[in-house]
């Protein structure tokens, strides 16, 4: 038995049975994580100390390094963090742990989830499990990849424009991200604040519902999230798709789709529309300025949320040699200008700019009003159909350096998965095939406001009946 | 069109300390996003209202209640300087 290539359900039922230990997993699946980790680069470090859990699911965990350990480094994959152990645990890491579970270490991801590629990591990038040589997506780059190649049963990510869900696509495993608010974001060191949510990496279905029971829930802590109850997600799978209305958004199959990604899932929507779903055309008309919105939208929050990363309170302070305007804001102008990569600098300068004084108007205030549009877009679609359907993303993993002079062209590979953050809906990617380079595709499907439970019901289904998640990336 | 001159005043608003060649770089990288960007203008928004947040909640409050959080000890323990419970910084007033 391979412990490492083994989904969490299946672990857990042997516990059960008492075929293996929780010690043993956590044994063989570290193991695996070492072994692989210098050519995958999932991992940016191992915790200090790792015991075996005890508890309803004690099953060893990768977290993205944005989501805060108690006593753990938490950086961001940023040199402006470099040093920073935050004293508490997230809500989510605090729920892992009350149910048993192991944190192995922290997972590799673009400097403040700002990236598509993983790239943009101070410690370098992360290598696809598929293909050393492609990026594994971004930003949970690490998460995903650590799943895909068995470093860990299963992980956290985070998603502001697709960064659960590209990388889920480009690595070949589940990637959920649940309604805006259903998941606390308290110790999730913020982005985009209205954009932001935490959910699960998994190798299926059934793995994302259990491990979104443990995470899901009203945090008084976090005032966006919703107090409204958590069924148990597992429930809904098996739940008959026959009569299930998955709308075909016209405006996510244009030209510029890679062929093969096409292909795979206009052959999805044939397993659906065999399981007896009924297909409907459906428009989401403001899809094309999604991007544009979101570039807008999200570098303005981001530009406020890190704000605080100024040498004051943790993480780096830096002086410049020469002194340009005083010691306070020499410190806070170097040490920023030591501490952020060039991109997180690119989208600090953009979201400055956009909420400028003259700028705010033209640029901000609009994207706002756009984002009301592309919400109001889904709001429809909801009433014609109760799934949308997708590509997750354009293309499947592109190389290692291919797209990173070229900002404009790395924002638009998450094209089809930022308008469910735009808009706060649950979204999720499962694999729906391979391209001739034997590069997994991701196929999206999107659901109305806390419907999950659909969401993972027709994923379930779909895996069921094509089982591309079982393929393994060797190692 | 972004000049050096914008750059310099974005960058001195944002606390963020740029060098020649990067500062002349990230003037072309915005240029060109904020260019992307502009496509936007096509949409008429004069009747639209504005989304700031997706969830129709408002005005959060919990009861106030005691409970104990971080310690000063735990809060300064990742302190890059401290002195007194509080951090310290270079001299504000020189």
């Amino acid at each position: 038995m391979n412990t490492a290539s083994l989904t969490a359900h299946e672990l857990m039922d042997r516990i059960k049975i008492g075929g293996i230990t929780p010690a043993r997993i956590v044994d063989d699946v570290l193991a695996r994580a070492q072994a692989v980790n210098p050519g995958t680069h999932a991992f940016i470090r191992f915790a200090d100390k790792i015991t075996a859990g005890e508890g309803a699911c004690p099953l060893p965990i990768a977290i993205k390094d944005n989501i805060c350990v108690n006593g753990s480094l938490t950086t961001c994959a940023s040199k402006i963090l470099e040093g920073f152990r935050p004293p508490y645990d997230a809500e989510v890491v605090a729920r892992i742990k009350a149910a048993g579970g192991v944190i192995l270490g922290s997972a590799n991801m673009d400097e403040f989830a700002f990236g598509s590629s993983c790239e943009t990591s101070v410690y370098g990038p992360s290598h696809n499990p598929w293909d050393l040589k492609r990026v594994p997506g971004g930003s949970s780059g690490g998460s995903a990849a650590a799943v895909a190649a068995g470093q860990a049963v299963w992980a956290l990510g985070s998603d502001t424009g697709g960064s659960i869900r590209q990388p889920a696509a480009f690595c070949g495993v589940v990637g959920l991200k649940p309604t805006y608010g259903r998941v606390s974001r308290y110790g999730l060191i913020a982005f985009g604040s209205s954009l932001d949510q935490i959910g699960p990496i998994t190798k299926d279905v059934r793995d994302g519902a259990l491990l979104l029971n443990i995470i899901a829930g009203f945090d008084p802590k976090d005032s966006t999230s919703v107090n409204a109850p958590v069924p148990d997600y597992t429930r809904a799978l098996g739940r008959d798709v026959k009569g299930l209305r998955i709308g075909i958004p016209r405006e996510y199959f244009i030209p510029g789709i890679q062929p093969e990604v096409l292909a795979a899932v206009r052959a999805a929507i044939d397993v659906f529309k065999a399981q007896g779903a009924q297909i409907v055309d459906i428009a989401l008309p403001h899809t094309a300025y999604a991007v544009a919105t979101y570039y807008i939208v999200a570098t303005a929050e981001a530009s406020s949320n890190l704000a605080r990363f100024d040498g004051v309170e943790y993480g780096l302070r830096a002086f410049p040699a020469v002194p340009r305007k005083g010691k306070l804001i020499d410190m806070y102008e170097e040490t920023r200008a030591q501490g952020f990569g060039a991109e997180a600098k690119r989208r600090i300068m953009l979201g400055t700019y956009v909420l400028s004084s003259g700028y705010y108007d033209a640029y901000y205030l609009r994207a706002q009003k756009v984002r009301t549009l592309i919400k109001q877009d889904f709001e429809k679609a909801f009433g014609a159909c109760d799934v949308i359907l997708s590509p997750t993303t354009p293309t499947t993993a592109f190389r290692i350096g291919e797209k990173m002079n070229d900002p404009v062209a790395m924002y638009l590979s998450d094209i089809f998965t930022i308008p469910a953050n735009m808009a706060g809906i649950p979204a999720i990617s499962i694999p729906c095939g391979f391209d001739g380079a034997k590069l997994p595709v991701g196929l999206q499907l999107m659901a109305g406001p806390f419907a999950e439970e659909t969401l993972l019901a027709a994923a379930y289904a779909y895996e069921q009946a094509a089982p591309w998640h079982q393929a393994r990336a060797s190692l | 069109m972004i000049t050096a001159e914008t750059v310099n005043y974005i960058s001195s608003l944002a606390r963020l300390h740029l060098e020649g060649p990067e500062a002349v770089k990230l003037a072309g990288d915005l240029e060109a996003i904020l260019h992307y960007a502009a496509k936007l203008n096509a949409l008429d928004v004069a009747s639209v209202t504005p989304t700031s947040h997706v969830l129709n909640v408002e005005n959060v409050f919990r009861d106030d209640v005691p409970a104990p959080g971080l310690t000063p000890e735990q809060a300064f323990s990742f302190a890059i300087e401290s002195q007194d419970n509080a951090y310290k910084v270079p001299r504000i007033i020189e």
